[in-house]
């Protein structure tokens, strides 16, 4: 092993309390609460980096097997601060802090080898860098994740599955429709109709403003799945833009039931599964 | 080699897959399903996918295949309780099984399979 | 206890193929994937490894569980030493049948996963790789 790398595996071995020590003074985590709370995950870090370097871990690869245990940490580290609200830059800056406390272990350290300090101090700081750079990473996928699970839940919330009438769902979708929400929309609606047994599902397109060859294309798949699974499908709302939108793009409806408004469509509902309706005078 | 049982109801032949199936256990399905179907003159089949977690491009060729000997045969043949995570992934596959008939469930097969048995009639 | 994070699985047999497909599932369900996404991930991988066989003559599948910035995924190789495709441009087309009247499904199973990756030449063996994310 380089020697640079023995000479902080050394530090981390012989001085890891007062490394976390004064790691948390670094953060300002002065008042008890507030260290007791971030103690742990310091701990277990600078535990981690003992054993990666103690198997010979290389800095410079930091995607290798080797790294796997911290970079989990860092993970989640990460996830957790993402979640909580706090900043990348907070994230990172937990990270970077670690920086003084092996300095300070290094200069200790190597208090007899003064040789082998700089280029010690430059892979402590370039490997804590890439540490941190990970954490932000991270940090922006996380983020990233939680506001498409946001987006997911006002998906769901703004395109209900109603059950019209024995038999006959109908999903009103308001909006811009990209590839995301149409296939939300068509795995809920799929198993709504599986589990209520409707025959018929009325997709209502009044609400969304314009239909490329994309949003068609979702749309035809959509209907193709429910009729495959052995129902049928109705498109109503579709104001006369759209449907010369449609036929300008040329696409092909493949013969799928389409009427400009929901009454229509519930109209053909009802004749498609055999209920009539009569005035009661 | 496993060979999936075929029942038969009246002049109805059902058939329920609830394992996952090897390429030949397909295959077997297939014949045997024929074979019946002509010695038995039934005039609907039922199969009953439901508990068919993955329909890959074979099974779905065989489904097809099914059904078109069994047109050939003078019998109809509904496909029953697809999953809605597996007919979106034939549709992603590009298999959207052409001529095979399918129903939500094994008592709408049923109708479908009695309908198509007095259009049939009256067609005589 | 760190769990397996790779392997592999021979394709040779029938068998082997309803194996790779059980297998996928085991480690789709580890990742947590969605049901419509295991769905998909389990079909391609049952194509691939159908393909591997009967167009490659037989060989493996590998399979390895990956990150990229935080983000978990499962990869799946699909490897022979088999004759290799003539004309990758035409297989990866839609509508393409190979030369015993059925298509390699390529297009079909590229839709349904995150990354699709394909090496093959004649007498090159063919090496198919797919990536699905979380």
């Amino acid at each position: 092993m380089k020697s640079e790398l023995q000479a902080i595996l050394s530090t981390l071995r012989d001085d890891e309390s007062s490394i976390v020590d004064t790691w948390l003074d670094e953060l300002g985590a002065a008042e008890p609460g507030a260290r007791r709370a971030v103690q742990p995950e310091a701990e277990e870090l600078v535990k981690l980096l003992r054993e990666a370097l103690a198997a010979g871990a290389d800095p410079d690869a930091m995607e290798s097997q080797a790294w796997a245990g911290t970079r989990h940490v860092l993970e989640s580290l990460s996830r957790s601060r993402a979640a909580r609200g706090q900043t990348a830059g907070d994230t990172s800056q937990f990270v970077l802090a670690l920086k003084k406390p092996l300095f300070n272990g290094l200069q200790r350290t190597l208090a007899s080898d003064p040789g082998t300090l700089m280029p010690s101090l430059w892979t402590v700081t370039t490997m804590v860098d890439k540490l941190a750079q990970r954490t932000v990473a991270t940090f922006q996928q996380a983020r990233e994740d939680i506001i498409k699970r946001q987006q997911e839940e006002l998906l769901e919330l703004s395109t209900p599955v109603i059950k019209l009438w024995h038999g006959v769902l109908a999903v009103p979708m308001i909006g811009i429709l990209d590839s995301n929400r149409t296939q939300i929309v068509m795995e809920t609606l799929l198993q709504k109709i599986v589990d209520t047994e409707s025959e018929l599902a009325i997709i209502d397109i009044t609400g969304v403003p314009t239909v490329d060859t994309l949003v068609a294309q979702h749309l035809l798949k959509t209907v193709s799945a429910i009729r495959l699974m052995g129902a049928d499908c109705i498109i109503s709302g579709i104001r006369p833009q759209i449907a010369q939108t449609i036929v300008h793009l040329g696409i092909d409806l493949q013969g799928i039931s389409t009427k400009a408004t929901l009454a229509d469509a519930l109209a053909l509902a009802f004749e498609k599964t055999g209920w009539r309706v009569a005035r009661s005078d | 080699m496993e060979r999936i049982p075929i029942l038969r109801m009246g002049k109805t032949l059902l058939v329920t897959i609830q394992v996952d199936m090897q390429d030949q256990t397909a295959l077997a399905l297939q014949d045997d399903l024929a074979d019946k179907i002509a010695k038995s003159g039934a005039t609907g089949v039922m199969i009953d996918i439901t508990a068919l977690e993955i329909v890959d491009s074979f099974v779905g060729r065989m489904l097809t295949s099914i059904s078109s000997i069994a047109r050939i045969l003078s019998a109809t043949t509904v496909v029953v309780g697809m999953q809605p995570a597996v007919a979106i992934t034939l549709i992603e596959l590009g298999l959207s099984l052409e001529g095979v008939r399918t129903a939500l469930n094994v008592e709408r097969g049923m109708e479908l399979l009695r309908k198509s048995r007095q259009e049939s009639h009256l067609g005589n | 206890m760190e769990t397996e994070r790779a392997g592999e699985l021979p394709v040779l047999s029938e068998q082997n193929i309803v194996a790779s497909r059980q297998l996928v599932r085991t480690l789709c369900q580890q990742l947590k994937f969605s049901l419509v996404d295991q769905t998909k991930m389990i079909t391609a991988a049952s194509e691939l490894s159908r393909n591997t066989l009967i167009h490659g003559g037989g060989g493996r599948m590998r399979w390895e569980l990956v990150e990229r910035e935080g983000r978990q995924g499962l990869q799946l190789h699909f490897e022979d030493e088999g004759p290799g495709i003539a004309d990758l441009k035409l297989a990866l087309t839609d509508g393409w049948t190979s030369g015993s009247g059925m298509g390699l499904g390529l297009p079909g199973s590229r839709r349904l996963v995150s990354d699709f990756q394909i090496d093959s030449a004649p007498g090159q063996g063919t090496r198919v790789s797919i990536t699905k994310w979380k």
